[in-house]
């Protein structure tokens, strides 16, 4: 088929390899030539400047690399264990399970808190995405996707929408029905298209923004509404796996992790990739913010979980022993900060010592992986979803910090 | 993927049947009369028949189609956009194709971009210079060969008709817009990455110990909470007394918006307060400018351009009801931006009054009377010790949806859920 204005051959027989190949006009010397691309960057090639090689520009290239690393060890002046020896130590940390969300018949891959603090929404691998009131364990609503493996799912900040998607390779945004009878999946909105499985999704600050990560090795920022793309983020060499957005000022980065290894900051707007961290050994599965935004945690299959700081520019904890083998799927950070909770492909959640890099507690109960972990917008409890069907909310009966009180009595009032 | 590739190339190549497709004409571009043209709203048609769906499908499906660029617009090629309206449109040619075509190679786009800056000198936008210079420095070995090719096409397009080359311009310009080559470039990243400024580890993470040490006791995990925590009470006390509309607010609640600005601001209760301080001090309109804003940046992208006229009319133009007070190159610029509108063209002065907030008024409504009082009678609940029969659960009551609550309160079409808080947040700019 050729554009009906030009008689310009657009596809055919290149004429340097004869490969039938998509093809580019090029000019020697005022002659027209079809070339196709590959012919052309060959020939392209060929004026190289004297001395210079495709081998010494990599060369250039280390060299770079070797002297940024070496300018991050300059500012690397001491250890966080070193400077947290001067922080408290933490009791005994007793979580229990105090809800046991049951209705899923197969894995439950991804959830999210409601800003409410106690609705829930989850999505599972038979396609079916369900709505709880934790609180009560009671099932608010429940969506048959068109499609199984939904990975992704995320509750809109006004608590009136949820948005899921996965092997469908879509985000479609569902607005919550109060009427009982109501089929959810008849007002469904399609809003994101991506050209393989989505890895994530969340809101923006409103309900008219969606920001999506994928196995199509992008990240991309959509307006509900319209279903238009805003930004897309390119930058990763592989399956893009999980996202978070940063709760800064001025709003305007999120951080991404990939099965290369990479976790990658971006500016929504530009749509430019301000930082990139390399430090893990295997996939990075999942990503969350500090609290104050100047840090963030990542959970790898390589089993460890890690500390980056944005300002300092490097990984600055490592969270790892030698008992845990198994590859971490989910991180998230208790209010303070001063806690991160780790889900486990060995079923069970490890909590950490942010400051002082121990691990404090080892919690068991699922019965297959951890594969999504939460805590609760207020920092009440955190749920954790799993491969064996279950959800389960759990908090801590006394308060892990309790040794700081004095005498038992509360410092405050 | 090939898969929903090949299912939009099925639908392309149908539009362009001879008998059952679209009926083509000529389009008027100015005073160019461009062949082979279609309307957005001959697309909607179209669709709507062959495939027997409706007219919220049909757009949906054509506007898939323009942002992968098989159809795209004559008229504001960077608004990838299906108008349904008389708008200009236009099939891409196959060699364009995004799933023909092999990865967008920097060599093509090295070309494409200097053809534009010989063709026009500042013809180039802001990210297009800085990927130019990026691909002048990574692939300098090969420069000679893009300059001449990019002259050789220049010349070679002088020779068509005008409408002819309108239109492969166009082609050309509507494929780089949607297929900018991946960011995979290492040399220029390290090179402004040495120049970035960082910061010493010590500073960094003595700001951890001093974050934590400063939530502690609003941490439930690490300090339980007050009256006790639902999930094992079964008591929703800690949740009712910390809504949005309660009346007094606890005193950790209250204390929280002494942490940061951004504290306060986060909170619904806590922003009421500053705009009533605010107001006592006559600059309210810097808290109303910032919340247009934030309705503007996370708003739909259709009422894009009524809301900037709106921040406009209200705070920016001259002699406006509640000017902002922005320093005059800020105003330079955002009032130049106006003119061509999208969702950040207000952040420079967006930015500019946070922080003028920020710096002045914020600490000064920390040390006023009015936070004082409100932290004073801001109530510290009893902690509810354990029931004496602890077999006996209490019972779980439940919550009215979110969904409900703000149905019933239905805003004029703001952001659902804008602002941090979300659940029944009232931001409305007109406080």
């Amino acid at each position: 088929m050729c554009d009906q204005t030009f008689l310009a051959i657009t596809f055919g027989p290149c004429d340097s390899c004869s490969e039938n190949r998509p093809l580019m006009n090029l000019y020697i010397k005022t002659e027209p030539i079809n070339y196709c691309s590959l012919c052309m960057e060959i020939m392209a090639c060929q004026g190289l400047a004297s001395g210079e090689t495709l081998k010494s520009l990599k060369a250039e290239s280390e060299t770079l690399r070797k002297k940024l690393e070496e300018e991050r060890k300059k500012l690397h002046d001491v250890e966080l264990e070193k400077v947290a020896e001067k922080a408290e130590a933490l009791g005994e940390l007793n979580m229990k399970t105090r809800r046991t969300l049951k209705g899923h018949g197969n894995k439950v891959l991804c959830m999210d808190w409601c800003k409410d603090k106690r609705r829930i929404v989850s999505s599972s691998q038979d396609g079916k995405v369900i709505v709880w009131d934790a609180f009560t364990t009671n099932k608010e609503h429940a969506v048959t996707m068109p499609t199984t493996w939904v990975m992704a799912c995320a509750y809109a900040p006004s608590g009136c929408a949820i948005a899921c998607g996965g092997l469908d390779n879509k985000c479609s945004v569902y607005p919550l029905s109060l009427d009982k009878d109501e089929n959810l999946a008849a007002k469904k909105k399609s809003v994101a298209m991506h050209t393989n499985y989505l890895s994530g999704c969340t809101f923006t600050n409103s309900d008219m923004q969606i920001l999506t990560s994928s196995g199509d090795g992008t990240s991309a920022l959509w307006d509900v509404e319209s279903g238009q793309l805003l930004q897309s983020f390119h930058g990763h060499s592989a399956d893009v796996l999980t996202l978070d957005l940063a709760p800064s000022e001025t709003g305007n980065t999120f951080v991404s992790g990939g099965s290369d290894k990479k976790a990658n900051v971006w500016d929504l707007r530009s749509g430019q990739n301000v930082q990139s961290f390399d430090t893990h050994d295997s996939d990075i599965n999942c990503v969350k913010y500090y609290p104050s935004g100047d840090a963030f945690a990542s959970a790898s299959d390589d089993s460890t979980c890690r500390l980056f700081d944005l300002r300092a520019d490097r990984e600055v904890s490592i969270y790892s022993k030698d008992s845990i083998m198994f590859g971490a799927a989910s991180v998230d950070f208790s209010l303070s900060g001063r806690l991160l909770f780790a889900g486990y492909n060995d079923y069970t959640i490890n909590v950490w010592d942010v400051l002082k890099g121990t691990r404090v507690a080892i919690l068991f109960g699922h019965e297959n992986r951890v594969s999504s972990l939460r805590v609760s917008p207020d920092g009440t409890a955190f749920c954790s979803g799993s491969w064996d069907n279950t959800l389960r909310v759990r908090q801590e009966g006394r308060g892990v910090g309790r040794e700081l009180k004095q005498g038992g009595t509360t410092l405050y009032g | 993927g090939a898969s929903f590739g090949t299912g939009m190339e099925r639908v392309i190549v149908a539009m362009q049947d001879p008998d059952m497709g679209m009926k083509m004409r000529n389009q008027r571009l100015l005073i160019t009369v461009i062949p082979h043209a279609m309307t957005g709203n001959d697309v909607i048609e179209w669709l709507i028949q062959k495939y027997n769906i409706t007219e919220e499908e049909a757009r949906h499906l054509g506007g898939l189609l323009v942002q992968y660029g098989y159809i795209y617009p004559l008229r504001e090629p960077r608004s990838l956009l299906l108008r349904s309206d008389d708008s200009p449109y236009r099939f891409q040619t196959p060699y364009f194709w995004t799933s023909s075509r092999w990865p967008a190679t920097e060599l093509d786009y090295a070309i494409y971009l200097a053809k534009k800056n010989i063709r026009k000198q500042g013809e180039l936008v802001d990210y297009e210079k800085e990927n130019y210079s990026i691909l002048h420095k990574r692939i300098n070995h090969t420069w000679d060969f893009v300059v001449m090719q990019a002259r050789e096409q220049l010349r070679a397009s002088k020779q068509r008709r005008k409408a002819d080359r309108i239109v492969l311009e166009c082609q050309e310009q509507a494929y780089w817009l949607i297929n900018k080559p991946c960011v995979n470039m290492p040399l220029y990243y390290h090179y402004t990455t040495l120049g970035r400024n960082r910061v010493k580890s010590s500073i960094c993470l003595e700001s951890f110990m001093k974050y934590s040490e400063q939530y502690l006791h609003h941490d439930p995990i690490m300090s339980g909470c007050l009256p006790s925590n639902p999930w094992i009470s079964d008591d929703t006390s800690h949740w009712t007394i910390n809504t949005d509309m309660v009346g007094i607010p606890t005193r950790l609640r209250v204390e929280r918006w002494s942490f940061s600005f951004m504290e306060l601001l986060n909170d619904s209760m806590g922003r009421r307060e500053f705009m009533i301080y605010l107001e006592k001090e006559f600059s309210a309109e810097n808290l109303c400018f910032w919340v247009a804003c934030e309705d503007l940046r996370h708003g739909e992208s259709s009422k894009i351009i009524l809301k900037v006229e709106e921040v406009y009319k209200n705070f920016l133009a001259p002699g406006a009801a509640r000017w902002v007070n922005i320093d005059s190159k800020t105003m330079e610029r955002t009032l130049e931006g106006i003119k061509r509108p999208h969702r950040f063209i207000m952040d420079d002065a967006q930015m500019h009054i946070y922080f003028l907030m920020k710096k002045y008024s914020y600490p000064r409504y920390l040390k006023s009377e009015l936070y004082k009082n409100m932290l004073a009678k801001a109530i510290v609940p009893q902690e509810t010790k354990k029931s004496v029969f602890p077999f006996m659960r209490r019972q779980r009551h439940s919550s009215p949806s979110p969904a409900m609550v703000t149905q019933a309160t239905e805003d004029d079409g703001k952001a659902k859920g804008a602002g941090p808080t979300g659940t029944s947040s009232t931001t409305n700019s007109q406080i």
